[in-house]
């Protein structure tokens, strides 16, 4: 068993830190307080080739691996998790998804320019009606002759003002007995005739991000937008969360490493009762934590990592590393917090935005519940993940640098 | 046109250095690229991005130099050399200029040859000069700006930054050159360049291959030591008014000895 990173790894760390903390760092906390996101994130972004990481050279990505696209998430979400979102969704939710599902035809119209981060794409899943319970999608795509006809509104998008493209889903069949089995997944340009998109301000966290809504009133779509067959969209909507919740998982790693660096930095400069309060053990123990819940948050991803690279099914380990992280990055936000008392409480420290951050990761991609869910199924052999139509293909380096 | 960039592996510039048993440690910090050789990288490329041609990477150390060599040809060089040889252990900046000519000279047909003003670790900063002297070309050292390169005519104008003010000296290639911040933010490596980076095989040359024989250092370390740790204890001036807490602050300054 190998736990060290390649050269190739760390140099992908370097870059994607220098630029997190050299070029967005420094102005972030002026864009979360303006509730807005800085206009050169993406196209930075994507000069810099992060938005294409971990796809093949030939479908304009840089052909590094996946366990390159956590690294990537770790080192943006240690600066604000809104750089992460925008792996999340651009990359996790969408990308890797028309790499796993898309025809060739497809893969050559909106992957290449999405991996050249030419295109910005989101991931239409959520309903006002219908998060956690996808079934519920009340969203409808009725096909006409060779089109199809999409209807209905999608909430708590990120980037939905922001991108190109949106993989929505939709349903094609009414009578199903099981209500999964009548959805579908298109590709769907975002200026279409019949596309509304705007921002939701006034949220807790991620404010330096975008998240809004696509309003659908009937767009016309051509057949080849659907992304595999009519009614795999559950399925495709689960496989692309499997990539989402990992991006997710190796962010939450980065947002406990910065608590945890914050209250280090914090904890030998602060002076109480004539002494650093780091010398205090009711301040270790929290950094004691904040220092173990890294440590296996980390390796849960990394693992994660690892097995999409093998190509090995990996939607209970990835489940696992978001679950864990996430909770974990809300607990290691919030003993910051009290690690740098009052000024904690204010955004003169940058702690309190990492819990107000750390609270969305909770709730969006699985809340932490429905993972719990996940989790005691698979113990209980109720849940048992069976072969899909398209895999992720594993990580092949002649491939992906070819 | 042909380029040689001499870089440095250095500890992390946020690792803490310290003195244990008399030698220097930086724990487990991570050694990079020497931040000021960054500079000279990206001098050297945009030399290249305008003229064509090649940028050789060339570093003297062991297997950790190998990082350094990596983090430029990850920026863009074309190929990197690693000079080591178990003789060299400890180099001072003469017997280390002596080593850069000499695999200069060996490179052959080289236009420039690049450096950042110092290294962090050191800080001697005279590495430039000295391989200038010794290869017997120009020194043009503290460079902020390159207004002429022209590898044809075998031009070169810079503009330094000395303690004086600016600076500007014209002179003939070839020619080593040294260069600081104001010259230009390093570019990141690309994807491509770290690909590359990962993949390369890195040459290393000993002192045979460069047909030189053992240097021995003039300048020796016999002690180092961590500097004395100060007190320094915080004191607010208060007054009835800011005349007067100036008044106070300048008594207190002249009575200290500050001034």
């Amino acid at each position: 068993m190998d736990f060290g990173l390649t050269d190739e790894h760390r140099m992908v760390q370097k870059l994607v830190r220098d630029f997190a903390q050299n070029e967005v760092k420094p102005v972030i906390k002026d864009y979360d307080r303006a509730q807005e996101m800085a206009p050169f994130i993406l196209p930075r972004m994507a000069e810099l080739g992060i938005l294409g990481i971990c796809f093949p050279v030939k479908y304009g990505g840089q052909g590094m691996d996946y366990i390159s696209l956590g690294l990537a998430c770790e080192e943006l979400e240690a600066v604000d998790s809104t750089l992460r979102v925008v792996m999340s969704v651009h990359v996790g939710l969408n990308s890797m998804g028309l790499l796993q599902w898309g025809t060739e035809n497809q893969k050559q119209k909106f992957l290449v320019p999405q991996a050249r981060g030419e295109k910005i794409a989101c991931f239409g899943l959520t309903e006002p009606g219908a998060g956690s319970d996808v079934a519920a999608i009340a969203s409808t795509a009725k096909r006409s002759g060779e089109e199809y006809v999409i209807n209905g509104e999608k909430m708590w998008i990120s980037l939905a003002s922001k991108a190109d493209h949106a993989l929505i889903f939709a349903r094609t069949t009414q009578d199903v007995s099981d209500p999964h089995d009548g959805l579908s997944a298109f590709m769907v340009e975002l200026d279409r005739s019949g596309v509304t998109c705007g921002d939701i301000h006034g949220k807790l966290g991620v404010r330096a991000g975008s998240t809004g809504f696509i309003s659908l009133q009937e767009v016309h779509i051509p057949e080849s937008n659907r992304i595999g067959e009519e009614g795999e969209g559950f399925k495709i909507a689960m496989a692309c969360l499997d990539n989402g919740r990992y991006t997710v998982a190796a962010g939450a790693t980065g947002l406990i490493r910065a608590s945890l660096e914050a209250s280090v930095d914090y904890a030998h400069e602060r002076v109480a009762f004539g002494r650093e309060i780091g010398k205090f053990q009711l301040v270790q123990q929290k950094i004691a934590r904040m220092v173990q819940s890294y440590e296996a948050a980390r390796l849960l991803y990394l693992r994660a990592g690892w097995m999409k690279n093998q190509g090995l099914r990996n939607s209970r380990e990835t489940s696992l590393a978001k679950w864990y992280s996430t909770d974990a990055s809300f607990d290691a936000a919030a003993e910051a917090i009290q690690v740098h008392g009052a000024y904690g409480y204010s955004d003169e420290y940058d702690v309190e935005r990492y819990l107000r951050n750390a609270k969305g990761a909770i709730i969006y991609e699985g809340t932490s519940e429905i993972h719990q869910l996940i989790q005691a199924g698979y113990a209980l052999d109720y849940r048992n993940d069976r072969p899909l139509r398209c895999e992720l293909p594993a990580y092949d380096v002649e491939v992906w640098q070819s | 046109m042909k380029s040689v960039v001499c870089v440095k592996h250095v500890p992390d510039s946020a690792a803490k250095v310290v003195v244990e048993d008399g030698e220097v440690t930086w724990g487990d910090a991570p050694l990079v690229i020497n931040p000021w050789d960054e500079y000279a990288v990206e001098t050297a490329l945009l030399q290249q991005e305008t003229h064509g041609g090649d940028v050789v990477v060339v570093s003297v150390g062991d297997d950790n130099a190998k990082e350094a060599l990596k983090h430029a040809l990850a920026m863009g060089c074309s190929e990197a050399i690693l000079i080591k040889d178990p003789n060299l252990s400890e180099p001072d900046s003469l017997v280390v200029s002596h080593v850069l000519a000499a695999t200069i000279r060996k490179i052959g047909e080289v236009d420039a040859v690049f450096l950042g003003k110092q290294a962090i670790d050191g800080d001697v900063g005279v590495t430039a000069a000295q391989t200038a002297r010794v290869l017997d070309w120009p020194a043009f050292t503290l460079v902020s700006a390159i207004s002429e390169f022209d590898p044809v005519s075998r031009k070169i104008r810079v503009e330094r930054s000395i303690e004086e003010g600016r600076q500007i000296l014209e002179g003939e290639l070839p020619a080593v050159i040294s260069v600081v911040k104001d010259i230009g933010e390093p570019r990141y490596p690309s994807f491509m360049g770290i690909r590359k980076a990962s993949r390369a095989n890195i040459p290393e040359w000993t002192l045979d291959d460069l047909n030189i024989e053992l240097l021995s250092s003039a300048v020796a370390w016999p002690e180092v030591m961590n500097p004395p740790v100060r007190e320094i204890t915080n004191e607010i001036i208060e007054g009835d008014s800011p005349e007067d807490i100036a008044d106070r602050l300048a008594d207190k300054i002249m009575e200290e000895k500050v001034l």
